[in-house]
């Protein structure tokens, strides 16, 4: 039924259609909505059959998710950030062991500093955990990758990530189709599991495998990574024959038939992008968009595809290698190698910076012209960033930059107030 | 297999041979029908406290619970030891994930256990002093403060004996490990420090917490059968003497073992929802002088550079502990003097 | 598409309200999209949130940048924020208040937007009359119905009862049909002043 609705609100509720066994919760933004909605449901009898643990910790809640699923009980938990890097041991382990867990990843920001706000450092610090990772534009796919999240992930013993921008998508209300128990119980039978800790039948999980197999175990989740990228367009067409929505799949392009500049991009902001393009395309300029719905394994036959005739390729991202650039651009580039194109990498929306659709129009203007830096960061207040490097040339003790720029920008406001007054 | 003539030993304990016991009272590793949950063949050293422990508790918990047993185990010695690929000595259902989280990964199964209707399925989650008192607290304390179905085992050889004897919150003052050298004026561990995790385990009010030797097997047996009778968070810790990390013979392992006890260095005893309940007496007290010189971890102690200084204050520790739990009873202890 | 922001006080429920208006678009078959300013908000801290109605899908993700209206629950919120900030010049503002717009001292806003589109509304005292607690929201989103015609009172009614069960719904329904019916009538008083 469609509903207006929070996205976390609907995540929850499609969390709960998928009759998860055991649901673990630790606190934190902006990922807290999710959980509290699934352990209200759990508490008032709505979702029966489920074991809800508030736990000590993320590093707890993956390791709870771990032991469940491991006793054959379909497991989810959610995080966000600092969460998931306190859990990320257990992060690693559950993709070694094989385990479908399903969580979902409210992105946020990593400190220091300290920040809350949306961009996607934490999906693409675990980018190699062996997880799959797939990213939703809407809330209406974030509610529906969770129900092909759980298929996959059992289907393959490989535990999925829903990556879904923090606050932009969790705390927006919109409408969404949730689905009904019926079909979710069609499209998603229980979970058979691989492996099992079982009285009748013991088994050891979790052994020391030595330099003698750990590269053929290690070779083996590549080779699931490898069956996710055919299994996840047959997953996203069933769900498509049961709701008739396109979501899921490995990328989605819009507008790149003719397109002669493609913008390649993850998550909530493709919206903005196809607006900004829109504008764009009615002053004549052939721009399209391809938006990346699994990061992980990395789609590149289908990403090659799309990019096949393309002058420029513009990779917007939420999050960069401090020491390097991009990160989704690296991929794309390896996806793309021996064909010649223009790759261009814009850094954007960090820590919750708001990326407006003119940014994007002014983003797309530069590439038309070819005036586009190979590595841009957008809207970024050079001025602010000089200040602080003449500081740190000039003062041995410059002090903390973080809180340098703050002082800077109050300084400027106001200066500004009195000017105005 | 053929009866055997049975022999009765002196071996300096208290302890006759199983089979000198009526059958009721003999242990379940007397038994001919015993799970071996830990199979032979494993990759324990000579005279592993921890090996013997472990199979001792677990054998022990299957016949407790009708051979209806998960074990979940920390990274560690055991596990290493246990797991040599492509073997594996386990013949009962175990999961090993990661170092720190063995408390909520059981809390996981019995969780999943639970939901799935398989309630009479139990759990036992082990770990060696650093899996438990250092790496693991925050996830040992989150179980115990869920009052999750879980009966934790600490096997507790005093360090980090897999990585190659590094201290761990376990370690007790003055013992050398490889990152409390015996050098300077205040050699080995240094005093005031560590936890006692039977005590913070009895501060969150779980069902059970008992401590035990391998030294005393009838009563490690016993703990393990009571605590199974139980639901709901339950820790036992166990005293493994560990022969590499401790510097001591292997054939002294149930020795020494014994000797922690008796010293009053290890006190023995058990509490209910925070309250002690009983105590293992120390049989015939002994100077901890005597636990120590079998030991090169407190070599350094002994002999021409002799510290009596730091033996004293070892000795402090003892002589509390057997006042805290009133380890010797008034009346041996009378006995005794009138002897 | 219409935008809207919002500014209140952290407690105020301006989150809430920015997702009941989305709630009564919903209703009356428009798409909507509403969302906090997204901040770790404190209660008494300022706090905005957005709502936009459309006709066709809303992609967008940007925060509202030029609002067409701007419902404000806490007129002292003005020392602290800049609260007309990119209103569309001929937008609308709805300022929860009992008093007159010199009052406030918002002359000098005034003068660059259109008077009529300005209004002020006594939310509070229609919640504490009708709810018996100073939570302006229902009221102001019926006062916002009658300004901007933007949206209906009955879907503002749906909207409402739907968020508030039982008679806590019926009684801040009331308070935004009180403040539907204020904010209609001041604006006929306007007109037969403009007209006069």
């Amino acid at each position: 039924m469609l509903r207006q609705i929070e996205g976390s609100r609907a995540i929850a509720e499609t969390v709960a259609l998928c009759r998860p066994e055991v649901v673990c919760a630790y606190p934190i933004s902006p990922q807290t909505h999710i959980i509290e909605a699934v352990g209200a449901m759990v508490k008032s009898g709505v979702l029966t059959s489920c074991e809800f643990i508030n736990v000590e910790s993320e590093f707890a809640a993956m390791s709870v998710a771990i032991g469940a699923s491991a006793t054959g009980a379909r497991s989810y938990t959610a995080t966000a950030s600092q969460g998931l890097l306190f859990m990320v041991e257990a992060v690693f382990n559950a993709s070694g062991l094989g385990l479908p867990i399903v969580m979902t990843l409210a992105n946020r920001a990593i400190g220091a500093p300290i920040n809350i706000w949306n961009d996607h450092s934490d999906a693409m610090a675990v980018r190699d955990a062996g997880w799959i990772q797939l990213f939703a534009e809407t809330n209406q796919e974030a509610a529906d990758l969770h129900v092909q999240a759980f298929k996959l992930a059992e289907e393959l013993s490989v535990p999925v990530m829903v990556c879904v921008d923090g606050f932009i998508l969790t705390h927006a209300v919109e409408g969404v189709d949730i689905l009904d128990q019926a079909s979710v119980d069609s499209f998603l039978p229980p979970y058979e599991p691989r492996q099992v800790l079982d009285v009748d039948e013991p088994v050891s999980i979790g052994a020391m495998v030595g330099p003698e197999a750990f590269e053929e175990v290690r070779y083996l989740a590549y080779l699931r990574q490898r069956d996710a990228l055919e299994r996840i367009p047959e997953i996203a067409r069933t769900f498509n024959d049961l709701t008739g929505r396109d979501s899921g799949g490995l990328i989605r392009t819009y507008r790149t038939d003719d397109a002669e500049i493609v913008v390649v991009a993850l998550g909530s902001v493709l919206g903005t992008i196809k607006d900004a393009v829109d504008i764009r395309r009615d002053l004549g300029e052939r721009i399209g968009v391809v938006g990346i719905t699994t990061f992980r394994p990395f789609p590149s036959e289908a990403v090659r595809s799309a990019l096949a005739n393309a002058r420029q390729v513009v990779v917007l991202e939420k999050a960069f290698s401090t020491g390097f650039g991009g990160v989704l651009s690296t991929d794309v580039a390896m996806s793309l190698r021996d064909m010649d194109f223009d790759l261009r990498t814009v850094v954007a929306g960090l820590g919750g910076r708001a990326i407006t659709r003119r940014s994007i129009e002014e983003m797309l203007e530069k590439a038309q012209h070819d005036d586009l830096e190979s590595l841009t960061f957008l809207d970024l207040d050079q001025g602010a960033v000089e200040r602080e490097r003449e500081r740190m040339r000039t003062v041995r003790r410059s002090g903390p930059s973080a809180e340098n720029l703050l002082r800077d920008r109050t300084a400027d406001l106001s200066k500004a107030v009195r000017r105005g007054a | 297999m053929t009866d055997q003539r049975v022999h009765f030993y002196q071996v300096g304990s208290f302890a006759v041979g199983n089979r000198l016991l009526s059958p009721d009272d003999r242990t379940v590793q007397s038994q001919r029908d015993r799970t071996n949950s830990i199979d032979s063949g494993h990759r324990a050293c000579q005279g592993c406290g921890e090996a013997l422990g472990a199979r001792y508790a677990l054998d022990a918990a299957m016949r407790a619970t009708n051979g209806r047993v998960v074990a979940v185990n920390a990274t560690g010695c055991l596990e290493v030891f246990s797991t040599p690929y492509p073997e594996t000595s386990w013949r009962i259902p175990w999961l090993h994930s990661l170092f720190g989280n063995a408390p909520a990964v059981a809390t996981g199964v019995a969780a999943a256990l639970r939901v799935k209707g398989k309630g009479d399925v139990r759990v036992v989650a082990q770990a060696g002093d650093g899996g438990t008192v250092d790496i693991g607290f925050g996830a040992l304390s989150g179980m115990f403060e869920r009052n999750d179905d879980v009966l934790f085992i600490c096997y507790d050889n005093e360090g980090y004996m897999n990585t190659g004897v590094q201290r761990s919150a376990a370690t007790p003052p003055a013992a050398r490990t490889a990152t409390t050298d015996a050098v300077g004026p205040e050699p080995g561990n240094i005093f005031g420090t560590g936890k006692d995790l039977p005590r913070i385990a009895m501060a969150h009010d779980i069902p059970y917490v008992a401590t035990a030797t391998v030294a005393d097997l009838h009563d490690l047996e016993r703990k393990v059968e009571r605590a199974m009778a139980m639901h709901g968070a339950r820790y036992l810790h166990v005293l493994v003497p560990c022969p590499l990390g401790w510097g001591s013979a292997s054939n002294d392992t149930i020795h020494i073992a014994r000797l922690a006890k008796e010293s009053g260095l290890f006190p023995v005893f058990e509490a209910e929802h925070g309250k002690v309940t009983s105590v293992s007496t120390i049989r015939r007290r002994v100077p901890v002088e005597q636990y120590l010189s079998l030991q090169r971890r407190y070599g350094h102690l002994f002999g021409s550079n002799a510290r009596p200084d730091i033996v004293a204050r070892i000795q402090a520790i003892a002589d509390e502990n057997i006042a805290r739990y009133a380890l010797i009873d008034d009346a041996t202890e009378s006995q005794e003097m009138s002897a | 598409m219409f935008q809207i922001r919002l500014h209140g006080r952290g407690g105020q429920g301006v989150v809430t309200a920015a997702e009941i208006l989305s709630v009564a678009a919903f209703a009356e078959g428009r798409h909507a999209q509403a969302f906090p300013s997204f901040g770790s908000e404190r209660t008494g801290a300022p706090v905005v949130s957005f709502c936009r109605i459309d006709d066709r899908e809303i992609r967008t993700r940007e925060p509202v940048m030029e609002p067409n209206a701007i419902i404000i629950q806490d007129a002292t919120l003005v020392h602290q924020v800049d609260l007309f900030a990119g209103l569309v010049h001929d937008g609308y503002a709805l300022v929860n208040t009992s008093r007159d717009f010199a009052e406030l001292g918002f002359d000098h806003t005034l003068m660059s937007f259109r008077h009529d589109r300005f209004m002020t509304c006594p939310a509070t005292e229609f919640a504490l009359e009708h709810l018996g607690r100073p939570l302006p929201n229902a009221a102001l989103l019926g006062g916002f119905a009658a300004l901007t015609g933007q949206i209906s009172i009955e879907a503002i009614d749906t909207a409402v009862k739907e968020r508030f069960e039982g008679s806590v719904g019926e009684r801040n329904a009331a308070a935004a049909a009180a403040a539907y019916a204020f904010v209609v009538s001041k604006m006929k008083e306007l007109t037969r002043a403009s007209s006069d």
